[in-house]
Protein backbone atom coordinates (compact mmCIF):
# COMPACT_ATOMS: atom_id res chain seq x y z
CA UNK A 1 0.00 0.00 0.00
CA UNK A 2 2.90 2.30 0.83
CA UNK A 3 6.47 1.69 -0.31
CA UNK A 4 9.63 3.67 0.18
CA UNK A 5 12.82 2.79 -1.66
CA UNK A 6 16.05 4.49 -0.61
CA UNK A 7 14.33 7.76 0.27
CA UNK A 8 16.73 10.54 1.22
CA UNK A 9 15.87 14.09 2.24
CA UNK A 10 18.24 16.91 3.14
CA UNK A 11 17.72 20.51 4.19
CA UNK A 12 19.83 23.65 4.07
CA UNK A 13 21.46 22.85 0.72
CA UNK A 14 22.36 19.34 1.78
CA UNK A 15 23.97 20.26 5.09
CA UNK A 16 21.28 18.60 7.22
CA UNK A 17 20.51 14.98 6.49
CA UNK A 18 16.96 14.45 7.75
CA UNK A 19 16.11 11.12 6.10
CA UNK A 20 18.97 8.79 5.28
CA UNK A 21 18.30 6.12 2.67
CA UNK A 22 15.08 4.82 4.16
CA UNK A 23 13.21 1.84 2.69
CA UNK A 24 10.15 0.05 4.02
CA UNK A 25 6.68 -0.93 2.95
CA UNK A 26 3.30 -1.02 4.61
CA UNK A 27 0.65 -3.55 3.67
CA UNK A 28 -3.04 -2.92 3.11
CA UNK A 29 -4.98 -2.58 6.33
CA UNK A 30 -1.84 -2.49 8.43
CA UNK A 31 -1.34 -0.24 11.46
CA UNK A 32 2.28 0.79 11.07
CA UNK A 33 4.20 2.87 13.60
CA UNK A 34 7.22 5.09 13.08
CA UNK A 35 8.77 5.26 16.53
CA UNK A 36 11.49 7.74 17.35
CA UNK A 37 12.38 10.99 19.12
CA UNK A 38 12.02 14.52 17.71
CA UNK A 39 14.44 15.12 14.86
CA UNK A 40 14.51 11.44 13.87
CA UNK A 41 12.97 12.24 10.46
CA UNK A 42 9.41 11.06 11.06
CA UNK A 43 7.71 14.23 9.82
CA UNK A 44 9.95 14.47 6.75
CA UNK A 45 8.99 10.92 5.78
CA UNK A 46 5.30 11.71 6.23
CA UNK A 47 5.61 14.89 4.17
CA UNK A 48 7.34 13.03 1.35
CA UNK A 49 4.59 10.39 1.37
CA UNK A 50 1.81 12.98 1.41
CA UNK A 51 3.53 14.74 -1.56
CA UNK A 52 4.23 17.91 0.41
CA UNK A 53 8.02 17.55 0.12
CA UNK A 54 10.15 16.36 -2.75
CA UNK A 55 12.71 13.73 -1.77
CA UNK A 56 16.37 14.33 -2.76
CA UNK A 57 16.73 10.72 -3.78
CA UNK A 58 14.88 7.42 -3.93
CA UNK A 59 11.29 6.73 -4.81
CA UNK A 60 8.05 6.14 -3.00
CA UNK A 61 4.53 5.08 -3.86
CA UNK A 62 1.21 5.38 -2.06
CA UNK A 63 -1.61 3.11 -3.19
CA UNK A 64 0.32 2.38 -6.38
CA UNK A 65 0.91 6.06 -7.26
CA UNK A 66 4.35 7.65 -7.43
CA UNK A 67 4.69 10.49 -4.91
CA UNK A 68 6.32 12.80 -7.48
CA UNK A 69 4.55 11.97 -10.73
CA UNK A 70 1.06 11.30 -9.43
CA UNK A 71 0.95 13.68 -6.53
CA UNK A 72 -2.51 14.96 -7.44
CA UNK A 73 -4.06 11.50 -7.28
CA UNK A 74 -2.38 10.81 -3.96
CA UNK A 75 -3.60 14.10 -2.48
CA UNK A 76 -7.19 13.22 -3.25
CA UNK A 77 -6.89 9.75 -1.75
CA UNK A 78 -4.96 10.04 1.49
CA UNK A 79 -5.85 11.54 4.83
CA UNK A 80 -3.22 13.51 6.71
CA UNK A 81 -3.25 14.79 10.24
CA UNK A 82 -0.15 16.94 10.76
CA UNK A 83 1.59 17.17 14.12
CA UNK A 84 0.64 20.81 14.40
CA UNK A 85 -3.09 21.63 14.61
CA UNK A 86 -3.87 22.89 11.11
CA UNK A 87 -7.61 23.39 10.89
CA UNK A 88 -9.21 26.81 10.52
CA UNK A 89 -9.31 28.33 14.00
CA UNK A 90 -12.03 30.83 13.10
CA UNK A 91 -14.39 28.28 11.58
CA UNK A 92 -16.69 26.22 13.78
CA UNK A 93 -16.40 22.48 14.25
CA UNK A 94 -19.13 21.85 11.70
CA UNK A 95 -17.79 24.42 9.23
CA UNK A 96 -14.33 22.87 9.30
CA UNK A 97 -15.71 19.44 8.62
CA UNK A 98 -18.00 20.73 5.88
CA UNK A 99 -15.08 22.62 4.31
CA UNK A 100 -12.84 19.56 4.14
CA UNK A 101 -15.66 17.38 2.81
CA UNK A 102 -16.30 19.89 0.02
CA UNK A 103 -12.61 20.16 -0.83
CA UNK A 104 -12.62 16.45 -1.50
CA UNK A 105 -15.86 16.55 -3.50
CA UNK A 106 -17.90 14.76 -0.93
CA UNK A 107 -20.38 15.51 1.83
CA UNK A 108 -20.48 14.86 5.56
CA UNK A 109 -23.55 12.68 5.04
CA UNK A 110 -21.88 10.44 2.46
CA UNK A 111 -19.16 9.20 4.80
CA UNK A 112 -20.77 9.88 8.13
CA UNK A 113 -20.59 6.22 9.15
CA UNK A 114 -16.80 6.34 9.13
CA UNK A 115 -16.48 9.29 11.48
CA UNK A 116 -19.69 8.82 13.45
CA UNK A 117 -18.13 7.23 16.50
CA UNK A 118 -15.58 10.01 16.88
CA UNK A 119 -17.79 12.87 15.74
CA UNK A 120 -20.60 12.23 18.22
CA UNK A 121 -18.13 13.11 20.98
CA UNK A 122 -17.62 16.61 19.59
CA UNK A 123 -21.05 17.12 18.01
CA UNK A 124 -22.43 18.88 21.11
CA UNK A 125 -19.87 21.62 20.36
CA UNK A 126 -20.43 21.82 16.61
CA UNK A 127 -21.16 25.55 16.66
CA UNK A 128 -17.98 26.31 18.61
CA UNK A 129 -15.00 27.78 16.80
CA UNK A 130 -12.03 25.43 16.48
CA UNK A 131 -9.80 27.90 18.33
CA UNK A 132 -12.00 27.54 21.42
CA UNK A 133 -11.81 23.73 21.56
CA UNK A 134 -9.84 21.80 24.16
CA UNK A 135 -6.76 19.87 23.05
CA UNK A 136 -8.55 16.53 23.10
CA UNK A 137 -11.47 17.89 21.07
CA UNK A 138 -9.16 19.53 18.52
CA UNK A 139 -7.47 16.19 18.05
CA UNK A 140 -10.80 14.47 17.44
CA UNK A 141 -11.95 17.13 14.99
CA UNK A 142 -8.66 16.91 13.08
CA UNK A 143 -9.08 13.16 12.83
CA UNK A 144 -12.64 13.56 11.52
CA UNK A 145 -11.45 16.06 8.88
CA UNK A 146 -8.68 13.68 7.80
CA UNK A 147 -11.23 10.86 7.45
CA UNK A 148 -14.19 12.63 5.84
CA UNK A 149 -13.29 11.65 2.26
CA UNK A 150 -12.78 8.00 3.19
CA UNK A 151 -9.03 7.90 2.52
CA UNK A 152 -7.29 4.69 1.55
CA UNK A 153 -4.29 5.56 3.68
CA UNK A 154 -4.31 7.65 6.84
CA UNK A 155 -1.13 9.47 7.93
CA UNK A 156 -1.09 10.57 11.58
CA UNK A 157 1.95 12.58 12.58
CA UNK A 158 2.44 12.42 16.35
CA UNK A 159 -1.28 12.51 17.19
CA UNK A 160 -0.61 11.82 20.88
CA UNK A 161 2.29 14.15 21.61
CA UNK A 162 1.66 16.19 24.75
CA UNK A 163 -1.52 14.25 25.43
CA UNK A 164 -1.99 12.68 28.87
CA UNK A 165 -1.82 8.92 29.40
CA UNK A 166 -5.58 8.40 29.65
CA UNK A 167 -6.44 10.36 26.48
CA UNK A 168 -3.61 8.60 24.64
CA UNK A 169 -5.19 5.28 25.46
CA UNK A 170 -8.55 6.47 24.15
CA UNK A 171 -6.97 7.68 20.93
CA UNK A 172 -5.38 4.29 20.28
CA UNK A 173 -8.75 2.62 20.85
CA UNK A 174 -10.14 4.85 18.06
CA UNK A 175 -7.29 3.80 15.76
CA UNK A 176 -7.96 0.13 16.37
CA UNK A 177 -11.59 0.60 15.38
CA UNK A 178 -10.59 2.48 12.21
CA UNK A 179 -8.21 -0.31 11.32
CA UNK A 180 -11.12 -2.74 11.46
CA UNK A 181 -12.75 -0.72 8.69
CA UNK A 182 -9.82 -1.58 6.45
CA UNK A 183 -8.00 1.74 6.42
CA UNK A 184 -4.21 1.53 6.23
CA UNK A 185 -2.74 3.66 8.99
CA UNK A 186 0.76 5.11 9.35
CA UNK A 187 1.28 6.73 12.72
CA UNK A 188 4.34 8.30 14.28
CA UNK A 189 5.04 8.72 17.98
CA UNK A 190 7.88 9.52 20.35
CA UNK A 191 6.21 7.42 23.08
CA UNK A 192 7.88 4.02 23.07
CA UNK A 193 5.08 2.42 25.07
CA UNK A 194 2.69 2.97 22.15
CA UNK A 195 4.80 0.76 19.90
CA UNK A 196 3.17 -2.43 21.15
CA UNK A 197 -0.21 -1.19 19.87
CA UNK A 198 1.00 -1.31 16.23
CA UNK A 199 1.08 -4.33 13.91
CA UNK A 200 4.60 -3.48 12.82
CA UNK A 201 6.97 -0.71 13.76
CA UNK A 202 10.10 0.99 12.48
CA UNK A 203 12.48 2.31 15.12
CA UNK A 204 14.01 5.46 13.73
CA UNK A 205 16.83 7.70 14.96
CA UNK A 206 18.69 10.56 13.22
CA UNK A 207 17.16 9.77 9.83
CA UNK A 208 18.03 6.09 9.87
CA UNK A 209 15.84 3.10 10.48
CA UNK A 210 17.43 0.91 13.12
CA UNK A 211 14.95 -1.94 12.99
CA UNK A 212 11.63 -2.88 11.36
CA UNK A 213 9.48 -5.74 12.59
CA UNK A 214 6.51 -6.62 14.75
CA UNK A 215 6.93 -5.28 18.30
CA UNK A 216 7.06 -8.88 19.56
CA UNK A 217 9.91 -9.81 17.21
CA UNK A 218 11.89 -6.69 18.07
CA UNK A 219 11.70 -7.63 21.73
CA UNK A 220 12.63 -11.23 20.87
CA UNK A 221 15.67 -10.03 18.94
CA UNK A 222 17.09 -8.33 22.06
CA UNK A 223 20.34 -10.21 22.64
CA UNK A 224 21.52 -11.04 26.14
CA UNK A 225 19.74 -10.92 29.44
CA UNK A 226 18.19 -7.86 31.00
CA UNK A 227 17.77 -7.45 34.75
CA UNK A 228 15.84 -5.08 36.96
CA UNK A 229 17.62 -4.09 40.12
CA UNK A 230 17.03 -1.88 43.12
CA UNK A 231 18.40 -1.39 46.60
CA UNK A 232 17.82 0.82 49.62
CA UNK A 233 20.17 3.43 48.17
CA UNK A 234 19.24 4.12 44.55
CA UNK A 235 21.52 7.13 44.17
CA UNK A 236 24.74 5.26 44.87
CA UNK A 237 23.45 2.08 43.21
CA UNK A 238 23.60 3.67 39.78
CA UNK A 239 27.14 4.90 40.42
CA UNK A 240 28.33 1.60 41.83
CA UNK A 241 26.87 -0.34 38.90
CA UNK A 242 28.49 2.00 36.38
CA UNK A 243 31.83 1.30 38.04
CA UNK A 244 31.30 -2.47 38.09
CA UNK A 245 33.54 -4.16 35.53
CA UNK A 246 30.98 -6.57 34.11
CA UNK A 247 28.29 -3.90 33.56
CA UNK A 248 27.40 -3.44 29.92
CA UNK A 249 24.60 -0.94 30.42
CA UNK A 250 22.70 0.48 33.34
CA UNK A 251 19.99 3.09 33.24
CA UNK A 252 17.01 4.29 35.23
CA UNK A 253 13.65 2.75 34.43
CA UNK A 254 10.84 3.80 36.73
CA UNK A 255 11.56 2.69 40.27
CA UNK A 256 14.22 0.19 39.14
CA UNK A 257 17.45 0.33 37.18
CA UNK A 258 17.76 -1.81 34.08
CA UNK A 259 21.04 -3.66 33.95
CA UNK A 260 22.78 -5.88 31.45
CA UNK A 261 26.10 -7.72 31.81
CA UNK A 262 28.97 -8.02 29.36
CA UNK A 263 29.04 -11.72 30.18
CA UNK A 264 25.93 -13.58 31.31
CA UNK A 265 26.08 -16.43 33.77
CA UNK A 266 24.54 -17.29 37.10
CA UNK A 267 27.85 -16.89 38.89
CA UNK A 268 27.94 -13.29 37.79
CA UNK A 269 24.69 -12.62 39.53
CA UNK A 270 26.19 -13.85 42.79
CA UNK A 271 29.39 -11.92 42.22
CA UNK A 272 27.43 -8.75 41.60
CA UNK A 273 25.42 -9.23 44.78
CA UNK A 274 28.61 -9.73 46.79
CA UNK A 275 30.07 -6.59 45.23
CA UNK A 276 26.99 -4.54 46.11
CA UNK A 277 26.76 -5.87 49.66
CA UNK A 278 30.42 -4.92 50.12
CA UNK A 279 29.49 -1.42 48.91
CA UNK A 280 26.94 -1.22 51.70
CA UNK A 281 23.74 -1.84 49.78
CA UNK A 282 20.82 -3.46 51.56
CA UNK A 283 17.48 -4.84 50.39
CA UNK A 284 18.91 -5.61 46.98
CA UNK A 285 16.39 -6.94 44.46
CA UNK A 286 17.82 -8.46 41.29
CA UNK A 287 15.51 -10.12 38.79
CA UNK A 288 15.46 -11.06 35.13
CA UNK A 289 12.99 -9.03 33.10
CA UNK A 290 11.51 -8.95 29.61
CA UNK A 291 12.88 -5.99 27.63
CA UNK A 292 10.46 -3.27 26.54
CA UNK A 293 10.61 -1.51 23.18
CA UNK A 294 12.40 1.34 24.94
CA UNK A 295 15.15 -1.07 26.10
CA UNK A 296 15.50 -2.28 22.52
CA UNK A 297 15.65 1.30 21.27
CA UNK A 298 18.37 2.23 23.75
CA UNK A 299 20.38 -0.86 22.83
CA UNK A 300 20.05 -0.17 19.11
CA UNK A 301 21.04 3.46 19.67
CA UNK A 302 24.22 2.53 21.49
CA UNK A 303 25.18 -0.08 18.92
CA UNK A 304 24.80 2.32 15.98
CA UNK A 305 26.74 5.14 17.61
CA UNK B 1 11.55 20.05 58.90
CA UNK B 2 13.10 22.76 56.76
CA UNK B 3 11.10 25.85 55.78
CA UNK B 4 8.98 25.17 52.67
CA UNK B 5 10.01 26.96 49.46
CA UNK B 6 6.54 26.67 47.98
CA UNK B 7 3.55 26.87 50.24
CA UNK B 8 -0.07 27.09 49.11
CA UNK B 9 -3.28 27.13 51.11
CA UNK B 10 -6.63 26.78 49.34
CA UNK B 11 -5.14 28.46 46.28
CA UNK B 12 -7.80 28.94 43.58
CA UNK B 13 -8.20 30.48 40.17
CA UNK B 14 -11.53 31.12 38.54
CA UNK B 15 -12.22 32.29 35.02
CA UNK B 16 -15.82 33.48 35.14
CA UNK B 17 -17.86 30.47 36.34
CA UNK B 18 -15.05 28.08 35.56
CA UNK B 19 -12.91 26.97 38.50
CA UNK B 20 -9.59 26.11 36.86
CA UNK B 21 -7.76 25.53 40.14
CA UNK B 22 -9.87 24.59 43.14
CA UNK B 23 -8.42 25.18 46.62
CA UNK B 24 -5.10 23.40 46.31
CA UNK B 25 -2.92 23.19 49.42
CA UNK B 26 0.58 21.75 49.47
CA UNK B 27 4.19 22.41 50.44
CA UNK B 28 7.44 21.77 48.62
CA UNK B 29 10.75 21.65 50.48
CA UNK B 30 14.29 22.78 49.54
CA UNK B 31 16.16 20.37 47.30
CA UNK B 32 13.04 18.29 46.69
CA UNK B 33 12.17 16.85 43.27
CA UNK B 34 8.44 17.45 43.16
CA UNK B 35 6.35 15.92 40.36
CA UNK B 36 3.24 17.89 39.45
CA UNK B 37 1.07 15.47 37.50
CA UNK B 38 -2.39 15.46 36.06
CA UNK B 39 -4.45 14.91 32.93
CA UNK B 40 -4.71 17.57 30.20
CA UNK B 41 -6.93 20.32 31.46
CA UNK B 42 -6.59 19.37 35.12
CA UNK B 43 -5.32 22.89 35.88
CA UNK B 44 -1.56 22.25 36.07
CA UNK B 45 -0.55 25.12 33.80
CA UNK B 46 -2.85 27.60 35.55
CA UNK B 47 -1.46 26.55 38.94
CA UNK B 48 2.10 26.85 37.68
CA UNK B 49 1.44 30.31 36.23
CA UNK B 50 0.23 31.49 39.63
CA UNK B 51 3.32 30.07 41.34
CA UNK B 52 5.60 31.79 38.80
CA UNK B 53 3.96 35.14 39.44
CA UNK B 54 2.38 35.30 35.98
CA UNK B 55 -1.24 35.06 37.05
CA UNK B 56 -2.89 36.52 40.16
CA UNK B 57 -4.94 33.94 42.11
CA UNK B 58 -8.67 34.45 42.70
CA UNK B 59 -8.40 33.36 46.33
CA UNK B 60 -6.23 31.47 48.76
CA UNK B 61 -2.69 32.01 49.98
CA UNK B 62 0.65 31.09 48.42
CA UNK B 63 4.29 31.97 48.87
CA UNK B 64 7.12 31.01 46.53
CA UNK B 65 10.70 31.35 47.73
CA UNK B 66 9.23 33.27 50.66
CA UNK B 67 7.44 35.83 48.48
CA UNK B 68 3.74 36.45 48.19
CA UNK B 69 2.11 35.49 44.87
CA UNK B 70 -0.24 38.51 45.00
CA UNK B 71 2.12 41.33 45.90
CA UNK B 72 5.69 40.23 45.25
CA UNK B 73 5.50 38.68 41.79
CA UNK B 74 8.61 40.52 40.53
CA UNK B 75 10.65 39.16 43.43
CA UNK B 76 9.34 35.67 42.69
CA UNK B 77 10.45 35.95 39.08
CA UNK B 78 13.99 36.85 40.18
CA UNK B 79 14.21 33.80 42.41
CA UNK B 80 12.93 31.10 40.09
CA UNK B 81 13.98 29.49 36.84
CA UNK B 82 11.54 28.31 34.17
CA UNK B 83 11.87 25.95 31.27
CA UNK B 84 9.32 24.36 28.97
CA UNK B 85 9.50 22.20 25.90
CA UNK B 86 7.93 24.91 23.78
CA UNK B 87 9.77 28.02 24.89
CA UNK B 88 13.36 27.41 25.69
CA UNK B 89 16.06 29.29 23.81
CA UNK B 90 16.44 31.61 20.84
CA UNK B 91 17.15 29.41 17.83
CA UNK B 92 18.81 32.19 15.86
CA UNK B 93 21.27 33.10 18.57
CA UNK B 94 24.42 31.06 19.19
CA UNK B 95 24.93 28.89 22.26
CA UNK B 96 27.10 31.54 23.90
CA UNK B 97 24.75 34.39 22.97
CA UNK B 98 21.82 32.54 24.54
CA UNK B 99 23.74 31.95 27.75
CA UNK B 100 24.78 35.62 27.92
CA UNK B 101 21.29 36.84 27.06
CA UNK B 102 19.47 34.80 29.68
CA UNK B 103 22.22 35.28 32.26
CA UNK B 104 21.89 39.03 31.67
CA UNK B 105 18.13 38.89 32.10
CA UNK B 106 18.55 37.00 35.36
CA UNK B 107 20.82 39.84 36.49
CA UNK B 108 24.27 38.21 36.51
CA UNK B 109 27.26 40.58 36.43
CA UNK B 110 29.75 40.42 33.55
CA UNK B 111 32.19 38.56 35.73
CA UNK B 112 29.59 36.05 36.89
CA UNK B 113 28.40 35.65 33.32
CA UNK B 114 31.86 34.77 32.11
CA UNK B 115 32.46 32.26 34.91
CA UNK B 116 29.05 30.71 34.59
CA UNK B 117 29.16 30.34 30.80
CA UNK B 118 32.58 28.66 30.93
CA UNK B 119 31.44 26.31 33.65
CA UNK B 120 28.20 25.48 31.85
CA UNK B 121 29.85 24.86 28.49
CA UNK B 122 32.42 22.59 30.10
CA UNK B 123 29.84 20.56 32.05
CA UNK B 124 27.72 20.01 28.96
CA UNK B 125 30.73 19.30 26.73
CA UNK B 126 29.72 22.03 24.29
CA UNK B 127 33.22 23.50 23.80
CA UNK B 128 33.08 23.05 20.03
CA UNK B 129 29.54 24.35 19.65
CA UNK B 130 29.67 27.73 21.42
CA UNK B 131 29.49 29.66 18.15
CA UNK B 132 26.84 27.47 16.57
CA UNK B 133 23.24 28.63 16.32
CA UNK B 134 21.06 26.88 18.85
CA UNK B 135 18.65 25.99 16.02
CA UNK B 136 21.32 23.71 14.57
CA UNK B 137 21.73 21.64 17.75
CA UNK B 138 20.00 18.28 18.23
CA UNK B 139 16.89 18.53 20.43
CA UNK B 140 18.48 16.64 23.29
CA UNK B 141 21.33 19.14 23.55
CA UNK B 142 18.93 22.05 23.28
CA UNK B 143 16.93 20.74 26.21
CA UNK B 144 20.03 20.17 28.34
CA UNK B 145 21.34 23.63 27.48
CA UNK B 146 17.97 25.18 28.13
CA UNK B 147 17.80 23.56 31.57
CA UNK B 148 21.30 24.75 32.45
CA UNK B 149 20.38 28.27 31.36
CA UNK B 150 17.21 28.17 33.48
CA UNK B 151 19.34 27.57 36.59
CA UNK B 152 22.30 29.79 35.64
CA UNK B 153 21.40 32.25 38.43
CA UNK B 154 21.19 29.43 41.01
CA UNK B 155 17.47 30.05 41.69
CA UNK B 156 15.73 28.62 44.73
CA UNK B 157 13.24 26.80 42.52
CA UNK B 158 13.14 25.75 38.89
CA UNK B 159 9.83 25.04 37.15
CA UNK B 160 10.08 22.46 34.38
CA UNK B 161 7.02 22.10 32.14
CA UNK B 162 7.28 18.82 30.24
CA UNK B 163 11.03 19.19 29.79
CA UNK B 164 11.55 15.79 28.19
CA UNK B 165 8.69 15.65 25.64
CA UNK B 166 9.87 14.08 22.38
CA UNK B 167 13.43 13.55 23.60
CA UNK B 168 15.14 10.20 22.85
CA UNK B 169 15.26 7.64 25.68
CA UNK B 170 18.99 8.00 26.36
CA UNK B 171 18.94 11.81 26.48
CA UNK B 172 15.78 11.68 28.62
CA UNK B 173 17.76 9.80 31.25
CA UNK B 174 20.78 12.10 30.96
CA UNK B 175 18.37 14.98 31.50
CA UNK B 176 17.24 13.43 34.77
CA UNK B 177 20.88 13.15 35.85
CA UNK B 178 21.08 16.93 35.42
CA UNK B 179 17.89 17.35 37.45
CA UNK B 180 19.33 15.31 40.32
CA UNK B 181 22.57 17.25 40.22
CA UNK B 182 20.67 20.52 40.50
CA UNK B 183 18.53 19.12 43.33
CA UNK B 184 21.67 18.02 45.20
CA UNK B 185 23.01 21.57 44.91
CA UNK B 186 19.91 22.73 46.80
CA UNK B 187 17.66 23.83 43.92
CA UNK B 188 14.07 22.71 44.33
CA UNK B 189 12.68 21.01 41.23
CA UNK B 190 9.02 21.41 40.28
CA UNK B 191 8.37 19.26 37.22
CA UNK B 192 5.45 18.16 35.03
CA UNK B 193 5.63 15.17 32.68
CA UNK B 194 3.47 12.77 30.68
CA UNK B 195 6.02 9.97 31.10
CA UNK B 196 4.86 7.93 34.05
CA UNK B 197 8.24 6.26 34.55
CA UNK B 198 9.58 9.74 35.28
CA UNK B 199 7.05 10.13 38.07
CA UNK B 200 9.05 7.42 39.85
CA UNK B 201 12.14 9.63 39.81
CA UNK B 202 10.42 12.29 41.93
CA UNK B 203 10.68 12.41 45.72
CA UNK B 204 7.00 13.25 45.95
CA UNK B 205 4.23 13.46 43.38
CA UNK B 206 0.93 15.29 43.35
CA UNK B 207 -1.93 14.21 41.09
CA UNK B 208 -4.32 16.88 39.93
CA UNK B 209 -7.81 15.98 38.68
CA UNK B 210 -10.41 18.56 37.61
CA UNK B 211 -8.70 21.42 39.42
CA UNK B 212 -8.07 19.68 42.74
CA UNK B 213 -5.12 17.75 44.12
CA UNK B 214 -6.51 14.24 44.55
CA UNK B 215 -3.37 12.59 45.88
CA UNK B 216 0.06 13.66 47.11
CA UNK B 217 2.79 11.39 48.42
CA UNK B 218 5.99 9.57 47.51
CA UNK B 219 5.65 7.24 44.51
CA UNK B 220 6.09 4.21 46.80
CA UNK B 221 3.30 5.34 49.15
CA UNK B 222 0.99 6.24 46.28
CA UNK B 223 1.39 2.79 44.80
CA UNK B 224 0.64 1.28 48.20
CA UNK B 225 -2.39 3.53 48.68
CA UNK B 226 -3.88 2.54 45.31
CA UNK B 227 -2.63 -1.07 45.40
CA UNK B 228 -0.95 -0.38 42.06
CA UNK B 229 2.25 -1.89 40.68
CA UNK B 230 3.26 1.23 38.75
CA UNK B 231 2.64 4.97 38.68
CA UNK B 232 0.88 4.38 35.38
CA UNK B 233 -1.83 2.48 37.22
CA UNK B 234 -2.08 5.13 39.92
CA UNK B 235 -2.55 7.75 37.22
CA UNK B 236 -5.25 5.74 35.45
CA UNK B 237 -7.05 5.07 38.70
CA UNK B 238 -7.20 8.81 39.47
CA UNK B 239 -7.52 10.40 36.03
CA UNK B 240 -10.13 7.98 34.73
CA UNK B 241 -12.79 9.71 36.76
CA UNK B 242 -11.87 13.15 35.36
CA UNK B 243 -14.89 15.05 34.10
CA UNK B 244 -13.27 17.72 32.02
CA UNK B 245 -10.94 17.58 29.03
CA UNK B 246 -8.37 20.24 28.34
Amino acid sequence: MVTLTNITKTYNKGSILAVDNVSFSVGKGELFGLIGPDGAGKTSIFRVLTTLLLPDGGSATVDGCDVVKHYKTIRSQVGYMPGKFSLYQDLTVEENLHFFATLFNTTIEENYELIKEIYVQIEPFKTRRAAKLSGGMKQKLALCCALIHKPTVLFLDEPTTGVDAVSRKEFWEMLKRLKKQGITILVSTPYMDEATLCDRIALIQTGKIMSIDTPQNIVKAYSGKLYIIKSDSMNSLSNDLHNYENTLSCYAFGEYLHLSFKLDSENFEKELLNYLVAKGHKKIELQLTVPTIEDCFIKLMSSTE
Amino acid sequence: MKEAVIKTEKLSKRFGDFVAVNEISFEVFPGEVFGFLGANGAGKTTAMRMLCGLSIPSSGIATVAGFDVYKQTEKIKKNIGYMSQKFSLYEDLTVLENIRFFGGIYGLSDKQLKEKSNELILTLGLQNETKKLVGALPLGWKQKLSFSVAIIHQPKIVFLDEPTGGVDPVTRRQFWDLIYKAANSGITIFVTTHYMDEAEYCNRVSMMVDGSIKALDSPANLKKQFSASSMDEVFFELARGAKRGE
